[in-house]
């Protein structure tokens, strides 16, 4: 390992200092292409199933079969990408989609038909049925809605 | 703070520098053979390989009904997966290579001899254990493969007089190999043998540091001003770094170019498919028993094997006993025999064995 102390010097002084940079940072060098070499197949490796998440979740429309059957004052959860959605079915009629993940802190939020609000069980956080807004409780932002088609066969959401 | 004080404050309360003086004054013997003192710290490298790999496999493997599908999923789904699997595979068999090696040299150099007797009874337990490890590790994948090893290797300690078939349902967790064996052989082959080869290890490693390499005989006879050593730090360290390197490109090219494969999942009515046999490892036992099998038949044939490849072994084990001192030639020479004549037996049956496979 310290060969380069016994080649030949061709001149005094600084010039031994050259030839052993050159080779210490030629070292230096191969031996981090190395380690990246090692590191970056397991990074990937474990990175594996959040990157079929990240595919899973890039979906635009999610089409959900017989759901215009869903009786008035009722709601049906499903999954739009990886994340809980939910798909309201109001008493007047109206058809409301809208992501079920709590603004808060990320707990699944519920819809409750007697009191017609969305309430997060976690920190009691309380949401508009209809628009998704935040009404009371520590929630910060309101719940984002989706796009909602109703078709003979099913129901359609989309990213709005 | 400067670093200097850093380390003052650390030493003061864990005593580095005793390990530093330490470090200083361990020294390796130079001679003709000191190449040989390369395999233990290979096999040592193959095992971290083993325990790192292993972790990462550990990630996504699932014990139990569903071991198949997970390991499809690892080996064709995850990035990587196959080469950190095929890694592990090609690993196992390294260490146990090296760890073979390393106990042949060690055997030859005589360094079982007074007063390294532990580390020769301690190195021989830690290769039977990597050889679980290797049999355990096995069924994992739960591929046609797996499942006939394990079938047919289990089929050893069943035949065993009165005991075995007990002894072969507890291993197994049932009449046949299923869910329930890949279940325990996983809890075995992550837990259980980690448990007793980790501190078995590090006594083995404490037993080196206390009493260092030893040096073959002829060596040890010359005169101490004769006898030439280097310092481990830095000089054989590095070397020894340098082995690993070279280790490691070798294990990573021979997983790249031949990957491990997934056979088919295991089906308990297909038949055995043609040409399988035993790893490496184990087919020179298993030859033995199949040519004692054809001398005398039947299961009288069986214990007549198992007896001989016992007797064997306990003798291989109890040779610091019989060969113990410099002073007995003639018990050193007899050693020397018994050794090649079990590299004789071992390479003949494994060379007859791959050259029977059908």
């Amino acid at each position: 390992m310290t060969e380069e102390t016994h080649l030949e010097p061709v001149a005094e002084g600084p010039c031994e200092k050259n030839t052993r940079r050159p080779f210490l940072i030629a070292a230096g060098a191969a031996g981090l292409a190395y380690v990246a070499a090692l590191v970056y197949p397991i990074y990937r490796y474990l990175a594996s199933p959040e990157e079929m998440e990240m595919n899973v979740a890039a979906v635009t429309k999610v089409p959900l079969k017989d759901a215009q059957k869903l009786p008035p004052g009722s709601v049906q959860m499903f999954k739009f990408g990886s994340a809980p959605a939910m798909l309201i079915h109001h008493k007047d009629g109206r058809w409301i989609a809208m992501t079920a993940v709590c603004t808060h802190l990320g707990c699944t939020v519920q819809y409750e038909p007697e009191a017609d609000r969305i309430h997060c069980a976690c920190h009691g956080g309380v949401y508009n049925a209809y628009t998704g807004a935040n009404v009371s409780g520590p929630p910060p932002r309101p719940l984002k809605l989706f796009k909602v088609d109703v078709t003979d066969t099913g129901v359609d959401v989309s990213r709005a | 703070m400067t670093l200097k004080a850093v380390y003052d404050w650390v030493d003061e309360r864990l005593g580095l520098s005793e390990l530093v003086a330490f470090a200083r004054h361990k020294t390796v013997p130079i001679h003709s053979g000191s190449h040989w003192y390369y395999w233990g710290g290979l096999s040592l490298f193959f095992f971290m390989v083993q325990c790192l790999t292993g972790v990462l496999l550990l990630i996504y493997y699932r014990p139990g009904a569903e071991a198949y599908e997970s390991v499809r999923q690892i080996t064709f789904v995850m990035h990587f997966g196959w080469l950190i699997r095929s890694i592990h595979a090609w690993s196992a068999s390294l260490m146990i290579f090296s760890i073979l090696v390393h106990m042949f040299s060690v055997f030859f150099m005589k360094a079982y001899r007074k007063p390294r007797e532990f580390g020769w009874f301690s190195g021989l337990a830690l290769l039977g254990l990597a050889v679980t490890f290797g049999f355990s590790g096995y069924l994992l994948p739960m591929d046609e493969l797996s499942y006939f090893a394990t079938k047919v290797g289990l089929e050893i300690p069943a035949s065993v007089p009165v005991i075995g078939s007990a002894v072969a349902n507890m291993l197994r967790g049932g009449l046949d190999v299923n869910e329930f064996t890949v279940q325990r052989f996983f809890a075995l082959h992550v837990v259980i043998l980690p448990a007793i080869f980790l501190p078995l290890l590090g006594f083995h490693l404490w037993l080196v540091q206390r009493h260092g390499n030893a040096a073959p005989p002829s060596v040890e006879a010359l005169p101490p001003a004769e006898r030439k050593s280097e310092p481990f730090v830095p000089n054989f360290m590095f070397k020894d770094m340098a082995m690993w390197l070279i280790a490691l490109n070798v294990l990573t090219l021979l997983a790249a170019v031949l990957p491990w494969s997934l056979g088919k999942p295991y089906d308990a009515l297909a038949p055995a498919p043609l040409g399988i046999h035993p790893e490496w490892y184990f087919m020179s036992p298993f030859e033995m028993l199949k040519l004692i099998g054809a001398v005398l038949p039947g299961s009288a044939g069986e214990i007549a094997g198992l007896m001989l490849v016992n007797v064997g072994v306990v003798l291989w084990l109890l040779i610091p006993f019989y060969d113990s001192t410099r002073e007995s030639e003639r018990r050193g020479r007899v050693a020397n025999y018994f050794g090649l004549l079990l590299i004789f037996v071992l390479l003949a049956t494994t060379a007859i064995g791959y050259w029977t496979v059908r």
